[in-house]
């Protein structure tokens, strides 16, 4: 599954990279904590988080997820859009809390 | 002297430039010149060049009179005397003498491109420093050996792309590594992860697997955020990269760590609320750095500093060359 087909399926609205959604996405990833994302989450996957601190931005390149997606529409910083252009990550966000947000990507088969 | 230009130029970044520059500037006459040329005498009849010059289809043969350079006569010259119907006549009565424009052996291909470009002639007899004829010179000479040198330069380029390792296997030494060294500020968090993401694009142009690059990068990460965090006025990354191992040490000068064990249990953190608001403080940094490295330690001292290195064996499999291609 492509990082646009769920867009456009959970309704989310593309923060950053809308140029750039032709992306595969394997899996999902849950976590606030920087160390445990690290830890645990795997190239490909769609990253939920109510994290929007600018470090997310490298967490997510390191860790070369498909994209973040902010949960609760969580107000992200100018810093963090900008990090996260600079680096080619996809940033989505979704009006619903994290538990909401990934029941409806275990609907669509994630 | 092929490694040093290539080596070169990549660390400069220009890819063969340097090289095709080097050559314009450093070929001499001397290497490009045909040696292998024939000559006629000024008595040798004009009908006996047209023969010569037919038979090896040239165009302008150098005329020699008692070992020394007597002129030069070209096909021109030729068609001068088929006009006039003088192909009994010799050699010197048609030829280029007197001022001729000549060539050093010695001299940079440069001098001789630019004599063509003012004389407009087509070749030029070459002379060594005794005033010998040692060879002839034309445009084509030079044309066909700077595309043999820029081939070469391109193939050079092309096996370093294809096999970035190659990096490696063209210095001689005992034991040759590429360091890269990065300042981290304490609290400078907008930077936080671009060391390690150097590192991480490094290793990858320079031929590591995409698996060793990230375990690489994730380790170097949590090295970098724990300067950004916990240090007085952060420190420095310093990646030793060995064809067969990797080494990064994260060094900084205080405030030192007062438990280095529990500082290693899973959990521990002495991260404050804002910090962990911020994601971090998950007391998951150093436990993570041992899952990625295959060697680890930590040295450090209240009121002197920390010292963390980490140590990444390069696996066979674990090399683009041998692995994924």
């Amino acid at each position: 599954m492509q990082i646009n087909e769920i867009v456009e399926k959970l309704g989310l609205t593309v923060l950053v990279g809308a140029d750039n959604l032709k992306v595969d996405v394997a899996g999902g990833y849950v976590a606030d904590l920087l160390s445990c994302v690290i830890a645990g989450a795997k190239p490909q996957d769609l990253w939920v988080t109510l994290q929007t601190h600018v470090n997310i931005v490298a967490v997510a390149a390191l860790k070369e997820v498909a994209g973040i997606v902010v949960a609760e529409s969580a107000v992200v910083p100018d810093a963090t859009l900008e990090k996260a252009k600079q680096q080619g990550v996809v940033m989505l966000s979704s009006p619903l809390p994290v538990y909401e947000t990934v029941k409806q990507l275990v609907a669509l088969g994630l | 002297m092929k490694s040093r230009f290539t080596l070169l130029s990549l660390l400069g970044g220009d890819g063969g430039l340097g090289k095709v520059h080097e050559l314009i500037r450093e070929i001499r006459v001397g290497r490009v010149m045909t040696t292998n040329m024939y000559t006629v005498a000024p008595d040798d009849l004009m009908s006996e060049l047209k023969e010569l010059m037919r038979e090896h289809h040239i165009s302008g043969v150098p005329v020699v009179e008692e070992g020394t350079l007597a002129g030069i006569v070209s096909i021109e010259d030729l068609i001068h005397s088929l006009e006039e119907g003088k192909l009994d006549s010799p050699v010197r009565d048609f030829m280029t003498s007197g001022e001729l424009i000549v060539a050093r052996a010695n001299e940079p291909v440069m001098e001789a491109v630019r004599r063509f470009e003012v004389t407009k002639i087509g070749r030029m007899p070459v002379l060594d420093t005794q005033d010998n004829l040692v060879g002839i010179i034309t445009r084509g000479d030079i044309i066909e050996a700077l595309l043999a040198a820029l081939q070469e330069v391109y193939s050079e380029a092309e096996r370093i792309h294809d096999h970035p390792d190659y990096f490696f296997e063209a210095l001689e030494s005992d034991s040759t590594s590429l360091v890269l060294r990065y300042n981290v500020k304490h609290r400078d968090f907008a930077r936080g992860g671009d060391a390690s993401a150097k590192i991480k694009q490094a290793l990858l142009r320079i031929g590591a697997s995409p698996v060793l690059a990230r375990r690489v990068a994730i380790a170097t990460y949590e090295a970098e955020i724990n300067l950004i965090i916990h240090t007085d006025n952060g420190g420095t990354i310093t990646a030793d990269i060995k064809p067969y191992e990797i080494s990064v040490l994260a060094e900084d000068r205080g405030p030192g760590i007062p438990d280095v064990e529990l500082a290693r249990q899973p959990g521990y953190s002495t991260a404050t609320p804002e910090i962990r608001e911020m994601g971090f403080g998950a007391g998951m940094g150093l436990v993570n750095i041992d899952r990625c490295t295959d060697d680890m330690s930590i040295w450090s001292a209240l009121g002197i500093g920390t010292r963390l290195q980490m140590i990444f064996r390069v696996s066979p499999e674990e090399t683009k060359r041998n692995g994924t291609g």
